[in-house]
């Protein structure tokens, strides 16, 4: 290549700057591309497509010998890169990588630690809280039935009384049923709550603002065992109903069922005792 | 035309033989590259110059090779390789661009 720069193209190049179409030109390329050449041979590109196109002189296999060379060791060197960073590092790089990889393990197993701690916490919390939900949801529907709010079945008697009676009788049955036990309690359509109250109008009875019709049907859920015995004691509550007239039957059930409810007005005034607490 | 078929030749035969790097090249080899890449920048810039010289061309190639890996050598022994490799290829690199923009300037006029 350079032999053609040098010794071989800055003749022509002077040539070209001589004279356009100089006839010292024409011996050597035999005349076909005789006026363009001394013009193209300014140019860079003609320059450039010269060295390219192949010519067996020394400066051209020399220049391929080594492009071949750089092609190679460029491959060798991408493929080696690729294949394994940590091959091509010194010794003292794979130390501090060591290193690094050392100190990043020991701080995420501190991580994970103190995750599984955490995950402890949070589990041992949501079963403390989920038993929490828990009764308290126990204690709800203990209350709930208690307070007359939901409904509620189990063993008991039931009671129908026919006849005349007065609030004063219908009185003495339920607090006979109290007495014996009687845990939840229905007559007629009316759950009997804390504030019922019987009284009498105009020859029938009234529960809570509510006009009992014979025949007066008494659920309460209990110990039948209890409760039967308890309502029919001599000189007790049915036997002063069937003196005034009134017809009594009590037959104990192995399940009764109390659908009737009270929903209970919250209370307006009276507040939970800071120590009393829940 | 024949550096780029040379240039072809190795690229192929390097893919074909996928030859191992000793151990010993391993750190010179890069560094060697970009040096033979500054080399043949340069050759490019001095065919355009109209001052190309194949012994010239020879000489730089392998001397900016030898001396590349000599310097990282150095490097390595002295405990700062990695430092003067990173400055190696630094000063290659700007060498590589100044010729490019050289062989763009006669390429393009611009």
């Amino acid at each position: 290549m350079v032999d053609e720069s040098v010794s071989d193209g800055e003749p022509r190049a002077a040539v070209a700057d001589a004279s356009a179409g100089a006839d010292e030109v024409r011996p050597r390329h035999g005349g076909a591309t005789e006026p363009q050449v001394p013009r193209r041979l300014d140019t860079p590109w003609r320059k450039l497509i010269r060295a390219l196109s192949p010519r067996p002189t020394r400066a051209q296999a020399l220049a391929g010998l080594l492009c071949a060379l750089v092609g190679f060791a460029l491959v060798v060197q991408v493929s080696q890169a690729q294949s394994d960073g940590l091959a091509n590092l010194r010794q003292s790089d794979l130390v501090r990588l060591l290193d690094e990889v050392t100190q990043r393990g020991d701080a995420l197993t501190q991580e994970q630690s103190d995750l599984k701690q955490q995950v402890d916490q949070l589990q041992t919390g949501s079963s403390s809280s989920q038993a929490a939900i828990t009764a308290a949801r126990e204690a709800a529907t203990t209350e709930g039935i208690l307070a007359g709010r939901l409904p509620a079945e189990g063993p008991g008697v039931r009671v129908t009384i026919t006849g005349t009676v007065t609030a004063a009788g219908m009185l003495n049955v339920l607090e006979e049923l109290r007495n014996a036990g009687a845990e939840v309690i229905q007559v007629n359509d009316e759950r009997i709550v804390v504030s019922s109250s019987f009284s009498d109008r105009d020859g029938s009875v009234i529960l809570d603002g509510t006009e009992l019709v014979e025949p007066y049907r008494w659920l309460a859920i209990g110990d039948a065992d209890t409760l039967q015995p308890a309502l029919e004691v001599p000189g007790g509550a049915t036997a002063a109903l069937r003196n005034a007239g009134a017809t009594v039957k009590i037959t104990a059930l192995e399940k009764v069922e109390i659908s009737a409810v009270r929903i209970p007005q919250l209370p307006q005034h009276a507040e939970t005792a800071p120590s009393g607490g829940s | 035309m024949i550096p780029a078929i040379g240039l072809a030749l190795g690229v192929v035969l390097g893919l074909v033989l996928q030859p191992n790097v000793p151990v010993v090249l391993q750190p010179y080899l890069p560094i060697a590259v970009v040096a033979a890449l500054d080399a043949l920048f340069g050759g490019l810039r001095a065919l355009l110059d109209g001052l190309f010289d194949d012994r010239v061309f020879l000489v730089s190639f392998l001397s900016n090779v030898v001396v590349a890996a000599v310097i990282v050598y150095l490097g390595d022994q002295l405990g700062v390789g990695t430092q003067l490799s990173t400055g190696v290829v630094v000063v290659l690199g700007i060498r590589i661009f100044s010729n490019a923009a050289a062989i763009r300037r006669h390429l393009f006029k611009a």
